[in-house]
């Protein structure tokens, strides 16, 4: 990997996301990602992660705040931009694509009039040029007859294909950092594992920063360069893949890994290892370790901050244990 | 020996909403599949969506009935039993707890729905069964006087599972029970349902896309493509050798948490499975990369051998 | 792009700006008002409002010359004290309106939940009654029926019944379809609940939000038809003190004694008016999305 942290393509320092103030969404979150990186944000449903990434692109619901250190694009600082110039950069620089294309496509215009429509808004394209841009496209996110798909609307399209067609409406106008919220999770195996290919293959070819949502754990491994392990809105671990996943130290990563029936490793019929408890909901002025109360290591100073460790390398984490502890026994 | 479920030869067949000038095509959603579950073994059911697995289940739990064929239960024939009977030999297990629970209903009403709908269970009876099994699935007692909005997903799950085990049913039929559950819940409810099993004594029908969840529980597994099953065998068979190309398919497309490996290349190609149009032959042969000039032309007969069930022109002629 | 997709499932709190919460109150009011009235009439009213005197004919109301401090919003043509008609009015009204809503519901909610629920044929004669329905001309029914039976309470209150029940019935049956496939039904069938239990444990609390606003919108339509039809002299007779039928007497009499025909005109009004805005806040409140 090449990758350089040093001009990272998006970097993000200590982002705070507060629901109305009366729910911490998201709690000091930082992350970067480098050109011809994939960053895979991992976490359970409520972590954090999605309405992470649509702060980034300030697409957050009215009522919810932002605020943070800074969150660069290119060195350009997104805090500091009007509406008009990050509608302006969205879509162009930065693409996002979502878990669900039919809702992200209208359903009443064509698939070629939508696509066309991305690069004569940001490029001034004419249609033409736009229309051959998008077949080109098509044709490189492995769509066969892409004249044909053009003139076809969202609803002709099988799901897979729908998610094919997205990826390549995010590609138009040559897209600096891809944002992929669970781009997989509403196909099939099958088909997850060929858009996946898809989104790795292009990442190279294109030297795209990717920063990939997801709750798999499985997709993080086969697709990541690096990873945040998100827990109650805080980045818990991270580090590159093979760090993590050779050595997961904080305890909700550890857990969340032993979730996982595997085949071939967990015994069938074997109990699964579990996290007891549910994920909880952070009121504003929360204090010490969100994971603490369903933390088999938890203990008193949990309620206090939390430090910051060093795992080795790139890979820290966020606990009071030291990297080399052993799990006490669950039973 | 009686099976818990025998299905013979069942299809099932929906009319599309026609139009004034031409009524469209009915969909096979279920397309002649037969096999039988002997009791307390755990079927596997596994296949893309649109591939019947879930319209399956239906049948079998008897709110849908099939357009030919026959449905046994516990050796006897859906076809004609009266509801409170067939409540109390099956029972389901849904995906979604969020719209598998009335949520107009308190959860011991919830629970207790099976146990009242007999009409002959005393009141002060039907409230201690669902205390009981509540208290098994960790529900506690304060919360059975709540709302199911009230819970979390994984609390609603354990609900469900009361509920469908307060008659206690011979036969469980869960349709992908965690596939909308996060990844430490369904772990909750994985061991949740594989204790109970050895408990009770219970024969689950376990229907999920989820190789890795299947491979987990599952004793035998049944492999749907189209509404049809293109391979059955012993779970631990079915992982270590699958012989259906599409079955090689769905394995090597199961994403384990291992940064060694890359994105598998299934090999499937751009065509995807439309139940509204079916390929003539064989139907896996436009997306099988073991596909070859006959296989578009002759349908694949039931090879039975050893106890696996192979629908393929290869197992045929090898 | 949108991203409602992923704003789903944040907390937020639904959106209520003051003038429709004030809107709300407003309505709540008035129609909390005319229950009351409706209920405690006899005890309200100061005079009886059947009571004649022709001595006393058309005097005006206090805030008028040559008023009477008696009757406060003076006396008609026959000299009936019209506060205590207007207060006996509202009685009649709120029935008409409460009973009318029950008939056509229990019929309208019926039919829509059987059809909605059993799709196939069942629907498609829930659906050939409700345009049938929509294809008779009401004043013409009214019309002959008072023709063949004559005109009283009961006769207004049932021919309005069966006659307001389409749009429950269009209501209940498209919100029973998007509850009929959902996974609780499917359970308590599995359950082995019968079709009875079903249709009213389960269905029919899921889809009363949004009757309750239609109720809410057909009581006011009720009441508006019944002064109609009373007007047309189709509707309550006389000497019952009904808001349209007091227009109606009060109509030879407008140039000289306007109040006569504005007081029970703005009470209609207002009665109105508050049942909407009621249903309005409720149809906010429960969520139910419908058009009007």
């Amino acid at each position: 990997m090449t990758a350089s942290l040093q001009d990272p393509v998006l970097s993000v320092a200590n982002l705070r996301v507060s629901i109305g103030g009366r729910m911490e969404a998201v709690r000091g979150m930082s992350l970067a990602v480098a050109r011809g990186e994939t960053h895979c944000m991992v976490g359970e449903s409520g972590c954090g992660k999605s309405i992470s990434a649509l702060s980034v692109m300030n697409l957050l619901p009215r009522g919810i705040i932002r605020t943070a250190d800074h969150i660069r694009f290119q060195g350009q600082d997104l805090l500091a931009m009007s509406e008009r110039q990050m509608s302006r950069l969205r879509g162009d620089k930065i693409s996002m694509i979502f878990q669900e294309p039919m809702t992200s496509l209208n359903p009443a215009y064509t698939i070629g009039s939508q696509m066309s429509e991305v690069l004569e808004r940001h490029r001034r394209a004419t249609r033409r040029q736009a229309m051959d841009r998008a077949a080109e496209l098509l044709a490189r996110v492995g769509i066969t007859a892409p004249g044909m798909r053009l003139g076809q609307y969202p609803h002709q399209l099988s799901g897979g294909l729908r998610q094919r067609v997205m990826i390549a409406m995010a590609l138009m106008c040559d897209p600096e950092l891809l944002i992929a919220d669970e781009p997989t999770t509403a196909l099939d195996v099958t088909v997850q594992a060929q858009i996946l290919r898809l989104l790795q293959k292009l990442q190279q070819e294109l030297g795209l920063a990717l920063l990939l949502i997801t709750h798999d754990l499985g997709v993080v491994a086969r697709m990541a360069h690096r990873v945040s392990v998100m827990y109650a809105g805080e980045v818990v671990e991270t580090g590159t893949v093979a760090d993590v996943f050779a050595a997961p130290t904080h305890p909700y990563t550890r857990g969340l890994l032993d979730c996982i029936p595997v085949p071939g490793k967990t015994q069938t019929g074997e109990p699964l290892g579990n996290i007891p408890g549910v994920v909880p909901r952070i009121p504003p002025g929360f204090a010490g370790c969100g994971f603490r109360d369903r933390c088999m290591s938890a203990a008193p100073e949990c309620a206090q901050a939390v430090p910051l460790r060093d795992a080795g390398g790139d890979h820290s984490y966020l606990c009071r244990l030291p990297p080399d502890w052993t799990r006490v026994s669950a039973a | 020996m009686t099976y818990a479920i025998e299905v013979r030869n069942v299809y099932r067949e929906f009319k599309p909403p026609g139009g004034i000038v031409r009524s469209g095509r009915p969909v096979r959603a279920v397309d002649g599949v037969t096999f039988s579950l002997p009791a307390g073994d755990v079927l596997g059911v596994v296949g893309e969506s649109g591939c019947g697995k879930s319209t399956l289940a239906r049948l079998i739990m008897g709110l849908l009935p099939p357009t030919s064929g026959e449905i046994l239960v516990d050796g006897r024939s859906l076809t004609g039993m009266d509801r409170r009977e067939r409540a109390r030999l099956i029972q389901p297990v849904f995906q979604d707890p969020f719209s598998s629970l009335n949520p107009r209903h308190r959860i011991r009403d919830i629970v207790g729905l099976p146990l009242a709908s007999q009409g002959d269970i005393p009141k002060a009876r039907q409230v201690d069964r669902v205390m009981e099994m509540l208290a098994r699935v960790g529900i506690s007692s304060e919360m059975a006087e709540r709302m199911p909005g009230q819970l979390s997903g994984g609390q609603r799950q354990r609900v469900a599972i009361a509920r469908a085990l307060v008659l206690h049913p011979r036969i469980v039929v869960c349709d992908e029970p965690t596939s909308a559950l996060d990844v430490s819940v369904q772990a909750q409810i994985l061991n949740l349902l594989t204790e109970l099993r050895r408990e009770l004594g219970l024969t689950y029908l376990f229907i999920s896309h989820n190789l890795a969840v299947v491979e987990h529980i599952a004793t035998e597994v049944a492999v749907m493509y189209l509404g049809r099953i293109v391979e059955q065998a012993p779970a631990q068979d079915l992982f270590r050798t699958p012989a259906h190309p599409y079955t090689k398919a769905l394995l090597s497309s199961v994403l384990t948490p291992d940064p060694a490996l890359g994105i598998p290349d299934v090999g499937l190609g751009d065509a995807y499975p439309d139940p509204t149009n079916v390929p003539p032959g064989c139907r896996f042969h436009p997306r099988c990369p073991s596909a070859f000039a006959e296989c578009a032309a002759t349908m694949p007969d039931n090879i039975r051998k050893d106890g696996r069930l192979v629908e393929c022109l290869l197992a045929t002629t090898s | 792009m949108s991203s409602v997709g992923i704003a789903q499932g944040l907390p937020g709190r639904r959106r209520f700006p003051a003038f429709r919460r004030l809107a709300t109150l407003l309505g709540v009011a008035i129609v909390g008002i005319a229950l009351l009235v409706a209920i405690f009439a006899p005890y309200l009213t100061p005079h009886d409002p059947f009571a004649q005197d022709l001595n006393l004919r058309l005097i005006p109301p206090v805030w008028m010359e040559g008023s009477q401090p008696t009757h406060l919003l003076g006396t008609d043509q026959i000299g009936r004290d019209y506060l205590s008609r207007l207060i006996y009015g509202t009685r009649i009204s709120m029935l008409i309106g409460v009973l009318t809503v029950v008939t056509s519901g229990l019929i309208g909610i019926t039919l829509g939940i059987v059809g909605g629920f059993y799709g196939g044929r069942t629907d498609d004669f829930v659906m050939f009654l409700i345009t049938c329905r929509l294809s008779i001309p009401l004043i013409l029914v009214a019309l002959t029926v008072v023709a063949l039976v004559g005109s009283s309470l009961a006769v207004v209150i049932l021919t309005l019944g069966l006659l307001l029940w389409d749009r429950f019935a269009v209501v209940a049956r498209t919100t029973t379809m998007q509850v009929r496939n959902l996974d609780y039904i499917a359970a308590a069938q599995a359950a082995g609940a019968s079709r009875m239990h079903i249709l009213v444990r389960e269905v029919l609390p899921n889809i009363a939000n949004h009757l309750v606003v239609v109720a809410t919108l057909e009581m006011a339509l009720a009441i508006l038809l019944e002064a109609a039809l009373s007007f047309l002299g189709l509707g309550v007779p006389p000497p019952l003190p009904s808001w349209g039928l007091m227009i109606a007497e009060a109509k030879e009499y407008m140039f000289f004694s306007p109040w006569v025909i504005m007081t029970p005109g703005i009470v209609l009004f207002v009665l109105v008016l508050g049942i909407n805005l009621l249903g309005d806040g409720l149809r906010d409140m429960l969520g139910a999305d419908l058009e009007r």
